[in-house]
C-alpha cells in the first residue's frame, strides 16, 4: 500500500462539486415523483441514488483513491449484497 | 488455576497482571482462547441441562414435568444458548484462538485487542441474554429463530434476548476479521497458502461467512426489535408489510450459519484423521477447496427452510436446487477422510474416535438433510422430530463431536499434562451409543409424523419417545465421565513432551505448554502440514 494513496487530499473545490452534485441528484430524485413513469419511476430512483452512492464511495470515502485489495474487498461485499437480495425476487417475482 | 507439569510453565506465568486481571485482561490468544473455552462449555452445560429437561418432559404422553408455556421456553432458551453461545463461536473461537496462530507461525493473531474486546462483547451479550430470562415477560416462547408475527407480539421478553444476540453478532463479526487479516499478514516465512494447515483453511472460509453474514441478522433482529417497540408494521401484511420477508432475512444469515458452526468441525477433523493415520491427508487441495466451497454455496441456500412458508414455486425450485450442490464439496471432504485413513496405520485414541464417528454421524446427517433438501419429501417431514434428529446429528454429531475431539487432541498440548485414555474410550463409547438411541428414534418418530415444538403427543408415539428419552441418558453418562476425566487428567494426569501424537503442524514444534509468545524466533516452514518425514518423527 502506498503511503501516498493513504494521504491523499480532495481539494475543497472538488468536494463543494461532488455535494453540489448530490444536491441536483436529490432535487431530480423528488422531480420524478412527479412525473407519470409508471414501474419505472422505482428504476429511475434506484438508478439515481447508485450513482449518489458511487459519488460517495468513490469521492467522500477516498475508494477511487484506495489501492486495489480495498476495491475488492469493496465489490465483494457489493456482490454479496447483490447476490443476497436478487435470490430473495426468486420468491417476491414469482409469488 | 493449578500449574502444569513441566519445568517451564510456557504462557501459564510470565504475565504482567496477577490473578484474574491476567486473564479477563489478557490479550494472549492462548489465554483468550481458554477464556472462550470455558465460557462456551459453560453455556454448553446450560444448554444440555435444558435438552435433558425437554426429553424428561417428552418421556411419557401428557404433563410429565412442565406445562407447555415452559416447555416452549425451554426449548427456545435450550436453542438460543447452544446456536448463538455455545456452537457458533465453540471451535472457531475457543480452538481458532488457541492454535491458529501457533498452526501460521505467529506470535498472536493480528488484533490483539480486537480479540479481547470480542469476548467481552460475548460476555455482555451473554449477559444480556440471560437478563432476559428473568425479567420483563419472561424467557422467549417463540423458537430460536424469532419467528414474526408471533416473536412481534408475545409478551414474552423477545426485545431483550434479540438485543443481547445483536451483541453477540458483533462478536462474532469481529472475530472472524481478526482470523482473515491473521491469516493473510502473519503467516511465517515458507507458510504459503498450499501449506496452510486444514484447520486453519476451514477457518478462514468461516471468518468470511461471519463477516458477510451476521450484519443480515444483526439488522434483522434490530427491525423486530422496532417492530415491537414502535410497531413499524414491516411484517404486518395489514400494513403493507410481509412475515415472509422474515424469513428471507433470518435464514439468508442462519443458513451460513450453520456453516459457521460445522467448516471448523471438518477443520478438526482433517487434522485429526491424518496424525492418527500417521499418513499425509488425502487430496489436500480439493479439502481445502471444497471449504470456500461451501462456504459460498451454502450462501445461497438459505430458501431451504422456508419451503412450506408460502414461499413462490419457483424459489422453491431454485433453492432446492442449490441445496443439493453443497451435497458436493460435503462429500468431497468425506471422501477424502476416508481415503486418508486408506492402508493407514490407524491408532484408536480417543480424538481419533471422536474423528472417526463424526464421520459417521454426519454423513447421517447430511443423507437426511437431502431428504429435507427435496421440496417433494420435506413437505411431509417439515416441522417433525425428522428436522430435529437431522440437525442434532450434524450439529452435535458433526460440529459436537469433533469440539470433544479438539479437547482430547489439543488441550494436553495447553496444560502439559493428559486424560486418561480408558475413561476416555468409555466416555466415548457411551457417548455414541447414546447418542445415537436418541437421535435415530427422533428422526423414525417424525417420519412417522410427531411434529416439534409441542409438550404433549399422540399416545401411538409413547413407547419411542421414552426410548429417545433413555438415550438421553446414557448421552449425558457418557459426557460427564468424559469431562471428569478429562479435566482431571488435565490438572493431574500424567504429562506430555511437545509432541504427544507425533503430529506435523508448528503447534507440535513449540515446547508444552506454548511459550507467551510461541516461538523463541520467528519460524520458517519447510514443509508440508501433514509431512511427517519432513517433520521427523516424535
Amino acid at each position: 500500500m502506498s503511503t501516498e494513496a493513504a494521504h491523499h487530499i480532495l481539494s475543497y473545490r472538488k468536494l463543494t462539486a461532488i455535494w453540489g452534485a448530490l444536491l441536483v441528484l436529490t432535487a431530480l430524485t423528488v422531480l420524478i415523483t412527479r412525473a407519470e413513469l409508471g414501474a419505472l419511476k422505482v428504476w429511475a430512483a434506484l438508478a439515481i441514488a447508485s450513482v449518489k452512492s458511487g459519488l460517495v464511495i468513490a469521492f467522500f470515502m477516498h475508494m477511487k483513491y484506495e489501492s486495489r485489495p480495498f476495491r475488492i474487498i469493496l465489490f465483494v461485499a457489493l456482490v454479496t449484497l447483490a447476490i443476497f437480495i436478487g435470490f430473495t425476487f426468486f420468491d417476491v417475482l414469482y409469488r | 488455576m493449578s500449574l502444569p507439569a513441566t519445568s517451564s510453565d510456557g504462557f501459564w506465568s510470565d504475565t504482567g497482571k496477577t490473578g484474574i486481571a491476567s486473564w479477563i485482561f489478557s490479550t494472549d490468544h492462548k489465554r483468550i482462547g481458554l477464556l472462550y473455552l470455558y465460557s462456551v462449555l459453560g453455556f454448553f452445560l446450560v444448554g444440555v441441562l435444558l435438552g435433558v429437561l425437554l426429553r424428561l418432559e417428552l418421556m411419557a404422553p401428557g404433563r410429565t414435568i412442565m406445562g407447555p408455556q415452559t416447555y416452549n421456553a425451554t426449548f427456545t432458551v435450550h436453542g438460543v444458548v447452544m446456536i448463538f453461545l455455545f456452537i457458533i463461536p465453540s471451535i472457531p473461537a475457543s480452538f481458532g484462538n488457541l492454535v491458529m496462530p501457533i498452526q501460521i507461525g505467529a506470535r498472536d493473531v493480528a488484533f490483539p485487542r480486537l480479540n479481547l474486546f470480542s469476548w467481552w462483547l460475548y460476555v455482555i451479550g451473554a449477559v444480556i441474554v440471560l437478563t432476559a430470562l428473568f425479567t420483563g415477560g419472561g424467557p422467549p416462547d417463540t423458537g430460536w429463530t424469532f419467528y414474526v408475527p408471533f416473536s412481534a407480539k408475545t409478551g414474552t421478553n423477545v426485545s431483550l434476548a434479540v438485543l443481547g444476540v445483536f451483541v453477540l453478532g458483533f462478536s462474532s463479526i469481529l472475530t472472524g476479521i481478526n482470523f482473515v487479516t491473521t491469516i493473510h499478514r502473519l503467516r511465517a516465512e515458507g507458510m504459503t497458502w498450499g501449506r496452510l494447515p486444514l484447520f486453519v483453511w476451514s477457518l478462514y472460509a468461516t471468518a468470511w461467512v461471519q463477516i458477510l453474514a451476521t450484519p443480515i441478522i444483526a439488522i434483522t433482529l434490530v427491525l423486530v426489535f422496532v417492530e415491537r417497540v414502535v410497531g413499524t408494521g414491516l411484517f404486518d401484511p395489514s400494513r403493507g408489510g410481509d412475515p415472509i420477508m422474515f424469513q428471507h432475512l433470518f435464514w439468508i444469515y442462519s443458513h451460513p450459519a450453520v456453516y459457521i458452526m460445522i467448516l471448523p468441525a471438518m477443520g478438526v477433523i482433517s487434522e485429526i484423521i491424518p496424525v492418527f493415520s500417521r499418513k499425509p491427508i488425502f487430496g489436500y487441495k480439493m479439502i481445502a477447496f471444497s471449504s470456500l466451497a461451501i462456504a459460498a454455496a451454502g450462501s445461497v441456500v438459505w430458501g431451504h427452510h422456508m419451503y412450506t412458508s408460502g414461499m413462490s414455486d419457483t424459489a422453491i425450485l431454485v433453492f432446492s436446487f442449490l441445496t443439493f450442490i453443497v451435497a458436493i464439496p460435503s462429500a468431497i471432504k468425506v471422501f477424502n477422510w476416508v481415503s486418508t485413513l486408506y492402508k493407514g496405520s490407524i491408532s484408536l485414541e480417543a480424538p481419533m474416535l471422536f474423528a472417526l464417528s463424526f464421520v459417521l454421524l454426519f454423513s447421517i446427517g447430511g443423507l437426511s438433510g437431502l431428504v429435507l433438501g427435496a421440496a417433494a419429501t420435506d413437505i411431509h417431514v417439515h416441522d417433525t422430530h425428522f428436522v430435529v434428529g437431522h440437525f442434532h446429528y450434524v450439529m452435535f454429531g458433526g460440529t459436537g463431536f469433533a469440539f470433544f475431539g479438539a479437547l482430547h487432541y489439543w488441550l494436553p498440548k495447553f496444560y502439559g499434562r493428559r486424560y486418561a485414555e480408558k475413561p476416555a474410550l468409555v466416555a466415548w463409547a457411551l457417548m455414541f451409543v447414546g447418542f445415537n438411541i436418541m437421535y435415530f428414534t427422533m428422526q423414525v418418530l417424525g417420519i412417522r409424523g410427531m411434529p416439534r415444538r409441542y409438550y404433549d403427543y399422540l399416545p401411538e408415539f409413547a413407547r419411542l419417545n421414552l426410548v429417545a428419552t433413555i438415550g438421553s441418558w446414557i448421552l449425558v453418562l457418557g459426557l460427564i465421565i468424559l469431562l471428569v476425566n478429562l479435566f482431571r487428567g488435565l490438572f493431574r494426569g500424567e504429562a506430555v513432551g511437545a509432541n504427544p501424537w507425533g503430529g506435523a503442524t508448528l503447534e507440535w514444534s513449540i515446547p508444552t505448554p506454548p511459550p507467551t509468545e510461541n516461538f523463541e524466533e520467528d519460524p520458517v516452514v519447510t514443509h508440508g502440514p501433514y509431512d511427517f518425514k519432513g517433520a521427523g518423527k516424535p
